[in-house]
């Protein structure tokens, strides 16, 4: 799978689909898009990376090994949740500062998206490391 | 007081690192956690005229708190638990000299003790049960110490599932309590005494809590359990089997009497069964030569008293009733105090000369003078000497029977149960040491010497307690008076002397000292004559208990062999079939043949493209079905995903169609990637199977259809949640993809579930990816 | 268009469940992505089918105009999606393993737990 056509290719494409990715995450809480939708995408761009020129090249784009992602995520969404109780509040009730259109959901979907590209990038990494 | 029994709890984490640190302080050091949580107990209960209450919502919506309450019946539990706590770990700590488990010990002990706390302070039914069958698991973990051997891990079990039997019934019997009486607050329940007993559950909760009682204080017809049980290390026996769980059962009886009492059942259960257990356990005690053995029926035969003594407390009773009352507090005390320390020196006899044989322990006043002290304290204590506490429990007891009635079944019982009690007492605390032979030690290892500090310390003091309050009983009057109180519902006025006067009571007290007395001297032809007795043992509820384990083992082995064929396929059609029954018959019982009609009614509103797509995901499906190639069917399959997206994009909604178009594509990915590895097809399967296979499946899918066909005519107003997130997610979501906040703030907590899976999804892969199994780790 | 989806999240059931009962480790595979689709269509279809009206707020406005389609069975469908997707992955894991491990595709040879 390592045409010089593909890698051209996605030296162009998986950036763009990383920045599409983050856009979708972004306005997510108004338009179609979300922490599950982007995080799908940036997995699906980081990946069409690791098939054109192996997995290191996809791994000096992020900088952490996926799993570490995945138990990143899963601490921000809870701590978003978290950060309620600090104020007395139920666990998981959102906080929103309204002038800036900023609130907790956003960090607990941002975690949300972190999980998601982390499991995806091991499961097809592992996947393709078994063949290896 | 929540905090005291958290502050066990706590300790015993500590315990094994510090035995690790500081092993031979250990002990010592964690017998300070039990006398500082007595001391703040002490504290509190002299500081207020009401009993002190405090309460913590545990569970609020279920009306479920962790509320404790400290009366004189609790006070008196706690001395006990927490005061002979404190001698059992300094004499753990020595007994477990230069052994790894001492930690471990010490730890499982600290638990037991936090749990048993709980048991006695608590005010609320549930967190009555739940100490309750605390104490049950630490136990099992106390008589299971010695895991490497076969007889405590069957002695642990039996323990367990007699005593957690019991506890299961004691949970249905709290569950009808509660509702007979209308509140979960054990303080409460003898204000609802009359209310309690116009209710039709009255019986059955006497008889569901009465299995809990009976079961956890050893009565006949489970009093088996308790000898076996001897097969801990001694601390644990003195603990548990003396002074503390099995009084758990008393405790309860007598918690429970003031609210209970009055109902003949209740009375003359505790009685019957009492009075029954005392002369059996008594009778058997005979027959036994090993120490611990010895002390554990006899101990069958004290809890027996103990439960006739409740029964004769009839809160509404007379003088005889209050005597009753007093008798089980002092009797309580006193068997505690004398119970612990034999078992204590008994412990130490062993440990010092390596043998367990009563017959075989003489002389050894000389080498272990200071054990001598605490066992003829102790041993004389429960034959009954006055100046020693022992007399007065014994003497108030055989009161309580004889006010009663002089020729009744419970005084009956006292006169044929206590001389044999007598005969325990002086050959576990007083035989041992006399003789003039020097003792044999077993495997010849010289001489017996006086076992260490640590584990002479603990028995004297027991000791020494009693025989000061057996001096200056006037000590005990506000906590026998107030316990009283507690077990007989109304206010009790306890003067306590060492001398009561010479009446009937001393007589029959002198009576049965001497009978003890001839049967220890008649003890061979007395043997011979047991003997016979014995053989009744092979029908005795033991072999119930063994016949019922097997049972249910060979149970779980046939319907194993039946159910289990370890056919995958198997239970996949099991599944499947019993889903199809049970839709069926559901789809069956609404019977709406006019819903069905009217929905296929609506075929006419088809648009082309929806033909198509329902089309080309029906053509796709079949297609993976019978596919020859790998390829072509995870081609097919992302031709059916594809097609299933459309329908999103078509019907309103956006996010699904992305997330299934992505999810396709990864998909195909994920399977072209693994099917390198993966083999190729072939078929297995007989052209029978086929068929039968072909027709669970057309049956399920013709019932989904039949399914979706009723639901989409299904008419829900707007107080479904749908209505609300519709209207509240701009507002209080601040945000307009409603999906999307349904996600991260509505229903937040469902997606961290979901994202938990996912993540524990990607550690399952890569373990499995990465990990070796233990066979090729092996290799 | 109900009665249509009706008919195609029975077909994707009945392929599922005969696949699921093939003796194949990638039949059972393959069956278990079919179902996990008509499971998340009947969901799907079950909350109401609508064209032209996703559940989104148009701007400016307080909450969504009648008619709309029901974003609760989308909110559930589209974790059941990503969870489907992750089941895969691990389902996919195991089998490649066990098949290394005991060498053979027949799940009936599957019985022991010790292999």
């Amino acid at each position: 799978m390592s045409s010089i056509i593909l890698r051209t290719g996605v030296r162009f494409v998986t950036p763009l689909m990383l920045l599409l990715a983050a856009l979708l995450v972004l306005r997510g809480h108004n338009e179609p898009g979300g922490g599950f939708i982007g995080g799908l995408l940036a997995a699906a761009g980081l990946i069409l990376q690791t098939l054109a020129s192996g997995s290191g090249a996809s791994r000096r784009l992020i900088r952490v090994a996926p799993l570490t992602l995945v138990s990143g995520g899963l601490l921000l969404a809870a701590f978003s949740g978290f950060l309620a109780m600090i104020g007395c509040g139920a666990f998981m009730t959102a906080i929103w500062v309204e002038s800036l259109g900023l609130g907790t959901p956003l960090l607990f979907d941002l975690g949300v998206f972190m999980v998601v590209v982390g499991t995806t990038l091991t499961v097809i990494e592992g996947m393709a490391e078994g063949n290896a | 007081m929540l905090g005291e029994v958290l502050t066990g709890f706590v300790a015993a984490a500590f315990a094994a690192p510090l035995a690790r640190r500081l092993p031979r302080l250990a002990g010592p050091i964690l017998a300070l956690v039990p006398l500082g949580i007595l001391a703040a107990l002490t504290w509190r209960y002299a500081g207020s005229a009401a009993p002190p209450r405090t309460s913590v919502a545990w569970l609020p919506g279920l009306g479920i708190d962790l509320a404790f309450r400290l009366d004189g019946l609790a006070y008196l539990f706690a001395l006990l638990i927490c005061g002979i706590g404190a001698v059992i770990l300094v004499y753990a700590g020595a007994y477990f000299a230069g052994d790894r488990r001492r930690g471990r010990m010490l730890a499982t002990l600290l638990a037991f003790m936090a749990s048993m706390l709980g048991v006695v302070l608590a005010d609320h039914l549930v967190a009555l049960f739940v100490f309750w069958e605390l104490t049950s698991v630490t136990s099992y973990l106390l008589i299971g110490f010695d895991h490497e051997q076969e007889k405590s891990r069957k002695a642990a079990l039996q323990a367990l599932l007699v005593t957690g039997g019991g506890g299961l019934a004691l949970l249905a019997g709290v569950v009808l309590l509660a509702q007979a009486a209308g509140t979960w607050d054990i303080s409460a329940l003898a204000g609802q005494a009359q209310t309690i007993r116009a209710s039709p559950l009255q019986l059955p909760i006497i008889v569901l809590v009465l299995a809990g009682c009976f079961t956890k204080s050893a009565q006949v017809p489970f009093h088996f359990w308790l000898p076996n049980a001897m097969a801990a290390p001694t601390p644990v026996s003195a603990y548990l089997h003396s002074a503390t769980m099995v009084k758990a059962g008393v405790y309860l009886a007598a918690r429970l009497n003031p609210s209970l009492g009055g109902a003949a059942a209740w009375e003359w259960a505790l009685i019957g069964f009492g009075a029954l257990t005392a002369v059996t356990a008594a009778a058997m005690s005979l027959r036994q030569h090993e120490l611990k053995r010895l002390l554990a029926y006899s101990t069958v035969a004290s809890l027996g008293v103990l439960i006739m003594l409740v029964g004769l407390a009839a809160p509404e009773g007379g003088a005889d009733a209050v005597t009753a009352a007093k008798a089980v507090v002092l009797f309580l005390l006193a068997h505690a105090l004398y119970k612990a320390t034999l078992f204590l020196v008994a412990g130490s006899l062993t440990r010092a000369t390596g043998l367990k044989d009563a017959r075989l322990l003489v002389g050894l006043r000389r080498a272990m003078p200071l054990t001598f002290v605490a066992g003829v304290l102790a041993g004389l204590s429960m034959v009954g000497v006055p100046a020693l506490l022992g007399y007065l429990g014994k003497e108030s007891a055989i009161a309580a029977a004889w006010e009663r009635h002089a020729a009744g079944p419970a005084m009956l019982a006292l006169v044929l149960a206590a001389p044999p009690l007598v005969v325990v007492g002086l050959r576990v605390g007083v035989a041992p040491f006399l003789g003039s032979r020097r003792a044999v030690v077993a495997d010849g290892a010289g001489t017996a010497h006086e076992v260490p500090t640590g584990m002479w310390v603990g028995p004297v003091a027991l000791a020494v307690i009693g025989l000061v309050l057996g001096l200056a009983p006037m000590l005990l009057n506000r906590v026998v008076s107030e316990t009283a109180a507690a077990v007989h519902g109304a206010p009790v006025a306890a003067r306590l002397a060492l001398w009561h006067g010479f009446n009937a009571v001393v007589l029959l007290d002198v009576a049965i000292v001497l009978g003890g007395v001839a049967l220890w001297l008649w003890r061979s032809s007395i043997d011979r004559w047991t003997r016979r007795l014995a053989r009744l043992a092979a029908f005795g509820p033991e072999r119930g208990y063994a016949l019922a384990l097997e049972g249910t083992l060979a149970f779980g082995r046939v319907q194993t062999r039946l159910l289990q064929s370890g056919y995958l396929r198997r239970y996949l059609l099991v599944v499947f079939l019993f889903a199809i029954a049970v839709v069926g018959a559901a789809l069956v019982a609404a019977h709406r043949p006019g819903a069905i009609g009217a929905a296929l009614g609506e075929i006419v509103h088809v648009h082309a493209e929806d033909v198509l797509l329902v089309v080309m995901m029906v053509v796709a499906a079949v297609a993976v079905v019978h596919s020859r190639s790998r390829v072509a069917a995870v081609i097919a399959l992302g031709a059916v995903g594809l097609a299933v997206s459309l329908v999103f994009v078509l019907y309103s909604a956006p996010d699904l169609a992305l997330t299934q178009v992505l999810i396709e594509t990864l998909t195909v990915i994920l399977f072209v990637l693994a099917m390198r590895q993966l083999p190729f097809f072939v078929d297995l399967s007989s052209r029978r199977t086929r068929v039968r296979d072909l027709v669970v499946a057309v049956l399920g899918g013709g019932l989904m259809t039949t399914l979706v066909l009723l639901a989409s005519h299904v008419q829900l107003g707007d107080e479904v949640a749908s209505a609300y997130f519709a209207a509240e997610a701009v507002p209080q979501g601040h945000g307009r993809n409603v999906v999307n906040v349904i996600l991260v703030d509505f229903r937040a907590l469902d997606t961290l579930g979901e994202i938990t899976v996912l993540a524990l999804a990607a550690i399952g892969v890569i373990a499995l990816v990465r990990g070796r199994t233990g066979l090729e780790a092996r290799r | 268009m109900t009665v249509l989806l009706a008919v195609a999240i029975g077909a994707l059931y009945a392929c599922g469940i005969y696949l699921m009962l093939r003796r194949s480790l990638v039949k059972l595979l393959l069956g278990l992505v079919l179902i996990s689709h008509a499971a998340n269509l009947l969901i799907f279809t079950a909350g109401g089918l609508r064209r032209g009206a996703a559940p989104i707020v148009r701007a400016g406005e307080e909450a969504l105009t009648r008619p709309h389609a029901d974003p609760l069975p989308q909110a559930l469908v589209l974790t059941a999606i990503v969870i489907s997707f992750g089941v895969l992955a691990f389902a996919l894991a195991l089998f490649r393993r066990v098949h290394q491990s005991i060498g053979a595709d027949d799940v009936d040879r599957m019985r022991s737990t010790d292999t």
